[in-house]
């Protein structure tokens, strides 16, 4: 998707960061990855370890860290715990919001938030208030608010951490989808091991607080990956040793 | 690539009217109340008007004299409010409309106003915490500073007609809207202010595209109260400028004095009758702005 594809294939590089709240909280300890472009890497760790602080230092909403933090495309997807709509805009109206915040034309901004939306399974609820929608659709449509803008590299905090197992393991399998089709970059956080294997190409683990990135697995099943692809005898293997370095960690 | 956070958001203030509108569940309890339930929301107020007209004639007929030892003209029976004061006399009809007619356009006026001065105010305020905080203790100072010895001073001031009555209004009626527009503009939740500042968002855009639709239930909230309050401000200022046409809360006065209570009861319902139909309107236009997105005001 972005021109400079192999001149560039480092979406995010965090090299030695180290983070110290004001109040003194020591949040990340020398934490060094990089997601390169065609890659969706999961950081997973225990509550409060640190995971959200390092998208809010990879998106530019905190700073103060030391070290250095790369990120080579502007244009950034973030996806926060709660969908975060607005509740006075519709679906449609919330999915075009950051291009008007961008100042892009009203046509192209709705033709856009048509596509996405239609991406999404959306384009029947276009018209409706995020009130009148459920958990996993508001999700959805804050997704779409975000690929409306077609970020070279996604940030996601926990999406689908407040959702039931079935509405979670279904926006599992859509991201994994879009993953494929948008060709993004992505880094996502969150504590459920099966939704770090389903999803991810590489996954990194974090320990407790100060964060440090004490593991980490390669996933090498092939994309796009099927929703049967969570009782594969391979799947579950690698799960348990992500459990046990999760275990580890958490010592 | 490192982006500052301007306009970071900061917590409520503390001082609001005690109606702050935040959005909970309350719509789907009024759908699955069924019939029976609607049956005593429309019985209810009946009874109850019922037994308030019954109240008045016990006490107009009968408890005045006998429990108070008063004479009876002090509180009339409804009937006879209502025939002195609208039926009987053209003349002191048209009195009354035209009175009503007037406090009604100062109370507008003055609402108008305190509308823009307040809104302004609550915009500044919103915009540091320092701003906030040195203006802030002067609008709850107006608000509890005792009106009425300010009264004789600003008609001293501005004369003793419309311009005064229309200050009082203002001064009474702005305090609300202060309140209600400061909360409901720093109501908007942290992460949708980081959701604009990710997106390079200036000051105009995030007040105009997310605090003030924030806002709105709020800001209704205020208008509605200091609607109701302007007219109370009109009716007031009535009782101390006497020059210019009368306005309804000078017929209170003037009946008053005469002791033509059954026309002064007529006229305090007139000027009731004004500050509900305020109240009701500006609830209306609420439910008008903000109902199809604002559960609190969606079902009800």
């Amino acid at each position: 998707m972005a021109p400079d594809e192999l001149a560039d294939p480092v979406a995010l590089r965090f090299d030695g960061v180290s983070m110290v709240f004001p109040d003194g909280t020591r949040a990340l300890d020398d934490v060094s990855f990089e997601v390169r472009r065609g890659e969706f890497v999961t950081i997973i760790g225990p509550s409060g370890c640190g995971k959200s602080t390092v998208l809010r230092l990879a998106s530019g909403l905190l700073d103060g860290a030391s070290g250095t933090i790369t990120v080579a495309d502007e244009n950034l997807g973030y996806v926060f715990q709660d969908p975060t709509l607005l509740p006075w805009r519709t679906v449609r109206r919330n999915v075009e919001l950051f291009a008007e915040l961008h100042g892009m034309a009203k046509p192209e901004r709705a033709r856009r938030a048509g596509e996405v939306l239609d991406l999404v399974g959306l384009e029947v609820f276009a018209d409706r208030y995020p009130r009148q929608l459920s958990g996993g659709m508001r999700m959805r449509a804050s997704l779409a608010r975000s690929l409306a803008l077609k970020p070279g590299l996604f940030l996601f905090d926990e999406p689908f951490g407040s959702l039931d197992e079935i509405t979670r393991e279904h926006l599992n399998e859509e991201l994994a989808r879009l993953f494929v089709s948008e060709r993004f970059a992505a880094l996502f956080i969150t504590h459920s091991i099966y939704e770090a294997v389903f999803l991810s190409t590489r996954v990194l683990v974090m320990s407790a607080r100060p964060g440090r990135l004490v593991a980490s697995f390669e996933v090498p099943f092939e994309q796009p990956r099927p929703a049967a692809l969570r009782f594969d005898a391979a799947f579950t293997a690698l799960a348990g040793q992500l459990s046990a370095a999760l275990r580890e960690a958490h010592t | 690539m490192t982006a500052s956070r301007p306009g970071a958001p900061r917590p409520e203030p503390a001082g609001t009217t005690g109606s702050a509108a935040t959005a909970t569940t309350a719509a789907t309890a009024a759908a699955s109340g069924g019939r029976g339930r609607r049956r005593s929301e429309r019985v209810g107020p009946f009874v109850v008007f019922v037994l308030f007209i019954g109240l008045w004639y016990l006490v107009s007929g009968w408890a005045i004299d006998v429990v108070f030892g008063k004479p009876a003209f002090l509180l009339p029976p409804p009937h006879r409010v209502i025939a002195a004061g609208f039926l009987d006399n053209a003349m002191i009809r048209g009195q009354m409309f035209e009175g009503v007619w007037l406090s009604a356009q100062v109370a507008f006026l003055g609402l108008a106003i305190a509308i823009v001065i307040g809104t302004g105010l609550a915009v500044l305020m919103s915009r540091a915490r320092w701003i906030e905080r040195s203006l802030y203790p002067y609008a709850v100072a107006l608000q509890a500073v005792p009106i009425l010895a300010f009264v004789p001073l600003i008609g001293s001031f501005f004369g003793f007609d419309f311009t005064s009555r229309v200050l009082v209004c203002v001064i009474i009626a702005v305090f609300p809207i202060i309140a209600n527009t400061l909360f409901g503009l720093l109501s908007a939740e942290p992460a949708q202010h980081d959701l604009f500042t990710l997106h390079g968002a200036g000051g105009r855009q995030r007040l105009l595209k997310l605090q003030f639709p924030a806002a709105l239930p709020s800001i209704f909230i205020g208008w509605r109260i200091s609607a109701g309050l302007a007219v109370i401000g009109a009716v007031v200022g009535d009782f101390f400028f006497r020059q210019g046409e009368p306005g309804i809360g000078r017929l209170i006065d003037v009946y008053r004095s005469r002791n033509d209570n059954a026309e002064m009861f007529a006229a305090v319902i007139l000027a009731a009758g004004l500050g509900i139909a305020v109240f009701w309107l500006f609830g209306f236009l609420g439910r008008l702005a903000v109902g199809r997105w604002h559960e609190s005001t969606g079902q009800r």
